[in-house]
Order: structure tokens, then sequence, then C-alpha cells
């Protein structure tokens, strides 16, 4: 049985120029089936549908057609089940100020059906580094500690399918460690996991398997290796003080002063150096680095741009 | 069961925390009026030629903070979890419509039969009303909080911001209160108010509680009895609706 599967999902919301134009389309006949055990990434920028697809899977949003199904459970019409099986981790940080950490997690777990949590939720606040937090009122909690707060309460019900959306936004690096040892600990115990990110870099690191979603379609699903090869196998990086010619800066991803070019083989890189000095500029700190899934993601958008310019409002 | 009940706890524990806000307050409120109205008509008002005007007073003011309370309860729980976003913790549990309803207007009952409870104590230091029949006292108290703590609960669902909720609070709740005969016997109404008294589904509500005190009522309690049950059940079926098909709260 699959973990999660999405069967040509669309969501249309209607235009807000009124219902003679043409509705948007967060999302456009998705499909996408992941396994169980799977530690699986949605990647794409912002507006790409991400949340919306997982507000379909959690049930906060419903979908215009298509179906989607969590451990066998449909979300629609069997939704009791398939909220029991997903643990879906909200990308805002919110919280309930009445309440004490531990308070919120029992009626978390109540909400579940769960009865007498005590032991799971003692284990919970100690990994996520919460329990001296435990009597403290939500307000008292740092961001950090909140988005962690965000994490137990997901997983008070022990979830066999874990969904993070944005987990890691403004999250400082130790609490980004912790948590991930965290999550890949329940993923090495059999829990699936559905993460969105923009931290590449995480994606790469963690998920088996990744698509990558632009304008509400799939441009890219494969195993992250297969999509780290099939990417221009190096990259060409260096320093300038000065603007690149417009047809080299059209070829390069430029951040500042660092400049960095795609590149196949020694010749290509070769011919852009040159390209460089003939232009009159003196590139530093040259280096040649293997491709990364920034890299991949920046390629598949671009290859994508033409072809979803068409849909875009 | 487990999931209802948790709710149902939750949203007691709720207001109980801000008990001073949520009950100490609307007791106070209530005493107030209690010590306005029955200093200046005391000694000018008999109502039904033989209630004082305090005692008369004292079950409508108990009856008013019941159904203010349960309304404030349900509405203004909701539009917090809507604004504050934390709402998302109850949309992401298996917990069906029904859950919801039983949870938000068995919460508003007891917080509305808490402070009308308060109310009672209190105001039995000015005038100790009697009890010709406590089971009409009991039904109307729990059926009008019930009715109250759906319209809350509608009314929590439906607004987006706080301005809107206040606004039905101060438009539409407030003066139907205010003019159900919560200060004054119907009776003592020209006809024609008299008439516009009787569609006021808050006039039943107010007119049976009393008639538990007094034996005495402008309306047959079973007549008020009828209206508030047929009122509730259409509330009751609107409400489950709309948890039902996520109104504003699933998009």
């Amino acid at each position: 049985m699959l973990a999660i599967s999405f069967q040509s999902v669309s969501k249309a919301y209607p235009s807000p120029r009124g219902p003679s134009h043409n509705a948007f389309m967060a999302l456009d006949a998705v499909s996408l089936d992941i396994e169980q055990g799977e530690f699986f990434g949605l990647l794409g920028p912002n507006g790409a549908g991400k949340t919306t697809m997982i507000s379909i899977l959690a049930g906060l949003t419903r979908a215009t057609s298509g179906r989607v199904m969590v451990l066998g459970s449909d979300v629609q019409t069997d939704y009791a089940q398939a909220r029991r099986k997903l643990g879906v981790v909200p990308q805002e940080l919110v919280f309930d100020p009445f309440f004490n950490v531990r308070e919120a997690l029992l009626f978390q777990s109540g909400y579940f059906g769960v009865r007498n949590n005590g032991a799971w939720i003692d284990e919970l606040l100690e990994s996520l580094g919460l329990t001296d937090k435990a009597g403290a009122n939500m307000r008292q909690l740092s961001g950090g500690m909140k988005r962690r707060m965000l994490v137990a309460q997901a997983l008070v019900h022990k979830p066999p399918v874990i969904v993070l959306d944005e987990p890691t936004a403004g999250v400082d690096v130790e609490l980004r460690q912790t948590l991930w040892h965290f999550i890949a600990k329940l993923n090495k115990q059999g829990h699936t996991v559905l993460l969105t990110t923009h931290y590449l870099e995480e994606a790469e690191a963690l998920c088996g398997r990744i698509a990558m979603l632009k304008s509400g379609r799939v441009v890219a699903l494969d195993r992250t290796s297969e999509l780290l090869k099939a990417a221009s196998s190096n990259v060409l990086r260096f320093k300038l003080d000065a603007e690149l010619p417009p047809a080299l800066a059209a070829k390069a991803r430029v951040t500042g002063r660092i400049v960095q070019f795609p590149a196949h083989d020694a010749l290509e890189i070769e011919n852009y150096l040159s390209a460089v000095r003939e232009a009159g500029l003196r590139a530093e700190d040259v280096e040649i680095r293997k491709a990364d899934l920034e890299d991949v993601f920046l390629d598949v958008m671009t290859q994508h741009r033409d072809s979803v310019a068409g849909v875009a409002p | 069961m487990t999931g209802w009940r948790t709710l149902f706890y939750k949203e007691v524990l709720r207001f109980w925390k801000v008990g001073f806000q949520t009950v100490a307050a609307p007791v106070l409120t209530a005493i107030l009026y209690l010590l306005i109205f029955g200093h200046v008509l005391e000694d000018h008002v008999k109502v039904y030629n033989t209630i004082s005007y305090t005692a008369f007073l004292v079950p409508g003011l108990v009856m008013m903070s019941v159904l203010q309370n349960a309304f404030a309860n349900s509405s203004s729980s909701l539009i917090q979890s809507k604004i504050m976003g934390n709402l998302v913790f109850l949309l992401l549990t298996p917990l069906s419509h029904w859950s919801w309803f039983f949870a938000y207007v068995a919460s508003s009952v007891v917080r509305g039969l808490v402070v009308g409870f308060g109310v009672l104590v209190v105001t039995s230091f000015f005038a100790v009303p009697s009890l010709v029949a406590p089971q009409w006292i009991v039904a109307f108290a729990i059926l009008g909080a019930a009715l109250l703590g759906t319209l809350g609960l509608i009314a929590g669902l439906w607004a987006e911001k706080f301005d809107q909720l206040a606004a039905f609070q101060n438009f539409v709740i407030m003066p139907m209160t205010f003019l159900s005969g919560v200060f004054y016997s119907i009776g003592s109404l020209p006809p024609f108010w008299q008439k516009v008294s009787h569609v006021n589904p808050f006039f039943y509500m107010i007119d049976g509680f009393r008639f538990g005190f007094f034996g005495i009522s402008d309306a047959s309690p079973w007549l008020s009895l009828g209206i508030l049950s047929a009122a509730l059940l259409v509330a009751s079926a609107v409400a489950v609706h709309l948890l039902r098909i996520g109104y504003k709260i699933r998009s």
C-alpha cells in the first residue's frame, strides 16, 4: 500500500477579476505516489503549489478534482482514518496562548482519541529539547521552541506518515540539526516523511526522492541521486569584481560577486575562462565543484520557464 | 468519545483560566443593573400586582447573563482561534462535525450556567425570588444557553474579524435581549409593542425562565418551551451543516 497517493489532483481558485476570467490553477492534474518508509522532498519556488498539496492532503483544503489517499484512506470520504495516519507540521508558527506546553499536547492527544499519553509526550519533549518548558505557557516560548512544539503536536498520535511544511524556515543551525536528527530517526523506524523546504542542501542530504513543482505542475520527479546525475556534472565557480558581459551573464548564475557556470567537461571550462579574460576581467578564487541540488533545481526551473509562461496569471 | 470530551474540557478550561473576565465581570455587570434599576424603580413599579420590581428583575438578569455569556463563549473562542491560526490544530484532527458542535455548545452552556448561577447567588442578597417550579428554571436555562451557544458558533464561523462579531453582538444579540422583557413585563407595553415582543424568541426564553420563579408569566410556559426548542433545532441544523461543509474554515 502506498503511504501517500495524489491522483490527478487539481485545485482551481476563482480569478479575483471575476468569473469571466480563467480560474487560477494552484495545482494542475498532479499525480504523485510516495511509498511507505520514504523520505520524500517536495521542492519548488514560492507559489508553486507545495502548501496547496499539503493542505489538500491534510484536509484543510478541498481539491477541485482528483483524489488523495493516505495509506489507503481517502482524505475526503474517509477523513477520520486518513487524519489518524497523518501528522502535519504546519508552516505558520501558530499556538494557543491559553495553555502550557503539556496541556496543549494532552489536548492534541485527546482530539485523536489517545488517552494516557504521558509517557510518549515525555519522550517527545525530551527528543525535542522541551522537557524543562513543559509547564511554560505557549506565549513564553521562543520562535524556535514554538517550531519544535509544532513538531511535537504533529506526533502525539504516533502517525505513520509525517508531513513537514518548511519546518526549518527561520530556524537557527543548531535547532535544524536537532530537528533533522529526530526526523531521520523516525524515518529509520519506518515512518514515511514528506518534506517541503527552501533549503536545497537539506533536501539533498535527507530525501531519497524528490519532486519539483512549478506553477502547479510536477516538472521533475526522481531519486535524488538520479536528479544529480542528470544535471551538468560540474560547476565552474569564481569571484569577480566587475560585471560580466551580457552574453556570458545569460549562461551564468550570479550571486553578488560569485559567478557560477554549469560545465560538462574541461573544454567548456577553458572556454568560459578565456571568454572572461578576453572581456578584460580577472577571475579570483577559481574552483570546480560537483553540481548540487541547487544547480539541478535552477536547471529544471529554467527549462520550464517557457512551457509554463502561458498559464501564469 | 474521547475526542469531543477533550475539546469540551479544553473549551471549559479556556474560559475558566480567564474567569475574572469571563465570569466575575458579567456577574458585576448584572449587580450594577440590579442596583441602579432596583433603586430607581423599586417603589414605583409592582409587576403582576404582587411582585416587587427588584425580585422581578433578578430572574431576568440571571437569564440575560446566561444567554449573553453562552453566546460569547463559542463565538469568541472560534474567532480567536481563527485569527491566531491555532484552529489548524483542530482542523487536522479526525474530530467529526458533531464532535465540534457538541463540544462548543456544551462548553457554552457550562459558561452560561456558571455565570447565571453566580448572578443568582449574588443578587439573592438583594431580593430572594421564590422558586415555584424549579424544573422550568433548569429547562429554560439549559435550552436557552444551548441556543445562544449555537448562535455563537454560527457567528464565530461566519465572522472574519472581531468587529464583525462585535457588530453581531451589539446590533442583534443585545437589542433582542434588552427588548425581551428582562427589565419589564410585556403586559405593561402598549398592544403594538406587545405584538412585536411576541416575535422575539428571546422574550419566550426570559418569560418561561421567570415562570419557574413566580409561577406567573406573559405567555404559557409550554408555548415558550415549544418555541425555544424549535429555535434550537433550526439553529443546530444550520450550525452542524456549516461545520460539515467547513464553512469559512476549510477552503
